[in-house]
């Protein structure tokens, strides 16, 4: 049974969302989303200054296995990535939800993140997918 | 779903994460590919590999079939016990697939094929046979099970398995040698009894294990052929003897530091050994052997152009895989043929396809960037060292 924590906005492609209190947002990918994947060796983040699109892949992830992209949730400026995964790509598998952040932006829209799945919402796409 | 080993639910029990590979439902892992990956490298692992096809050839003729049947020469199969990997080539010598074969007595060889082509396998086999007159019978083994035990710590563990008086001559196999192993005294005398009467191809349907000193990780160990009612309780007895339970992605990434070829990534039917790495396995001496595929072998060695398969080691940072296209400034273009991240070096490793000309340095096109990449002689690990430099 994966982590859902009750305080993040989803995608269905297993992206979260945290508001920060400085207006921005960090995104990373999910508990059940590290598990699919297996033990991470390469994460790629973009470079602070880039406009991305909501649903553009903005990162990369790859396992042992093989390699997946990683889309915006939301419009808006990347103002860092998490350079730690560089070294560190175990980060996501260990705290997906901390530690193993991937990117920080500035939205463009602020009301996009209230029309992103919430924790029961993503919970209810899980359980469809069988996961 | 997909066709199942006799240990799947056991995989399933010990929590392996299932995945469809070649039309069978096999554990990819156990909870973390890098930790079974090191636990080869370091103690001992346990894969099942019963989706691979056992094929028995029995009959007076086996060794002369099998000299027209195989790239590799059977002839230097001298002493029983003694295994062969080799091609088994179409007209065209091109990869139908790669083997492994064991002689075990002069009318009873074994094959051990790749799941993925078996059908063909069989029914080239086959038909080879009709063609060439040959009388003996192609029995498919599906009653049997076989478990790879690997890694420095694999063979004692094993050996611990195996009864008292059978467990010097197993541990004293050389690499690359089987022996069958009675698997208590009553059944040894059933086995010697039924070889005397009835020959040695009865004697191997018998419910002996069959211990092999080979493997597909670059460490030592065994693999054990037995009866399929009998492989749930190996792997259970080895699990708690220390051996971990490792699925198919720890395989591939042993294999890779292993420097050993994967069929259907690194060769196939489109492919003649030359080209795929594989020039080692084609005997080519007695020049009147005539096997199956050696006209265009000859010719192509004769040619000397065409493709090679190299080591590559990436200096970025990325990682290798299959099918990624690959830059060789001033020569030409080839393609990474399997791309991992390994384990052991923590550093990406692949084999590409390349042309012939092709020196020290190349480039990988990985999405849309052209990243360094360093040609390096295989292996990249044997028996736990890294043998390149980093």
């Amino acid at each position: 049974m994966s982590n859902v924590p009750a305080d993040l906005r989803y995608t269905a492609s297993h992206e979260w969302v945290r508001s920060l209190p400085d207006g921005t947002v960090e995104i990373g990918i999910t508990d059940h989303a590290q598990h699919a994947l297996g033990d991470l060796v390469f994460v790629d983040v973009p470079e602070a200054g880039r406009q991305v699109k909501a649903g553009e892949a903005c990162a990369v992830v790859e396992s042992v296995k093989a390699a997946s992209d990683v889309y915006t949730p939301v419009a808006g400026t990347v103002t860092g990535g998490n350079a730690e995964l560089a070294s560190s790509p175990e980060l996501i598998n260990q705290d997906p939800y901390g530690k193993g952040w991937m990117v920080r932006l500035t939205p463009a829209d602020p009301a996009a993140i209230g029309a992103l799945l919430d924790a029961a919402a993503y919970q209810a796409t899980l359980a469809a997918s069988g996961g | 779903m997909g066709r199942r080993t006799p240990l799947h639910d056991l995989h399933v029990a010990l929590g392996a994460r299932m995945v469809d590979f070649g039309g069978w439902d096999m554990p990819v892992h156990y909870g973390s590919q890098i930790e079974e990956h090191h636990a080869v490298r370091r103690g001992a692992g346990l894969f099942d590999v019963s989706h691979m096809c056992v094929v028995d050839l029995l009959g007076e003729g086996v060794r002369a079939f099998l000299r027209r049947l195989l790239a590799n020469d059977v002839a230097r199969l001298k002493m029983p016990g003694k295994a062969l990997y080799s091609c088994m080539l179409n007209e065209r010598g091109g990869v139908i697939d790669d083997l492994i074969v064991y002689f075990r007595a002069e009318d009873a060889f074994r094959l051990v094929v790749n799941a993925g082509t078996r059908d063909k396998d069989l029914a080239w086999i086959r038909g080879q046979a009709r063609a060439a007159g040959a009388r003996l019978e192609v029995l498919e083994r599906s009653d049997l099970a076989m478990i790879a035990v690997q890694g420095p710590k694999a063979r004692e563990l094993l050996a611990a398995q195996l009864p008292m008086a059978e467990r010097a001559a197993t541990l004293a196999l050389e690499p690359f040698f089987a022996r069958d192993v009675a698997r208590d005294p009553g059944g040894a005398a059933a086995l010697a009894g039924v070889g005397a009467d009835a020959g040695v191809a009865d004697a191997t349907r018998q419910d002996g294990w069959y211990v092999a000193r080979t493997g597909y990780t670059g460490e030592d160990g065994f693999e054990v052929i037995l009866p399929a009612g009998q492989a749930a309780g190996l792997w259970r007895a080895l699990n708690a003897a220390g051996a971990a339970s490792c699925g198919l992605g720890a395989r591939d990434t042993l294999r890779l530091e292993a420097g050993m070829n994967l069929y259907g990534n690194d060769m196939d039917e489109s492919r003649h050994p030359l080209e795929s790495g594989l020039a080692w396995t084609v005997a080519f001496d007695p020049p009147e052997r005539d096997f199956v595929g050696r006209a265009p072998l000859d010719a192509a060695r004769a040619a000397g152009a065409g493709a090679k398969l190299v080591g590559l080691l990436l200096e970025d940072r990325g990682v290798l895989r299959g099918h990624q296209r690959v830059v060789v400034p001033g020569v030409g273009e080839g393609e990474v043929t399997s791309g991992t991240f390994s384990p052991t070096l923590e550093r990406s490793i692949g084999f590409a396809r390349v042309p012939r000309a092709t020196g020290g340095e190349v480039q990988v096109d990985i999405r849309g960037k052209l990243l360094r990449a360093r040609v390096v002689k295989l292996p990249f690990v044997r028996q736990g060292r890294i043998l390149v430099d980093l």
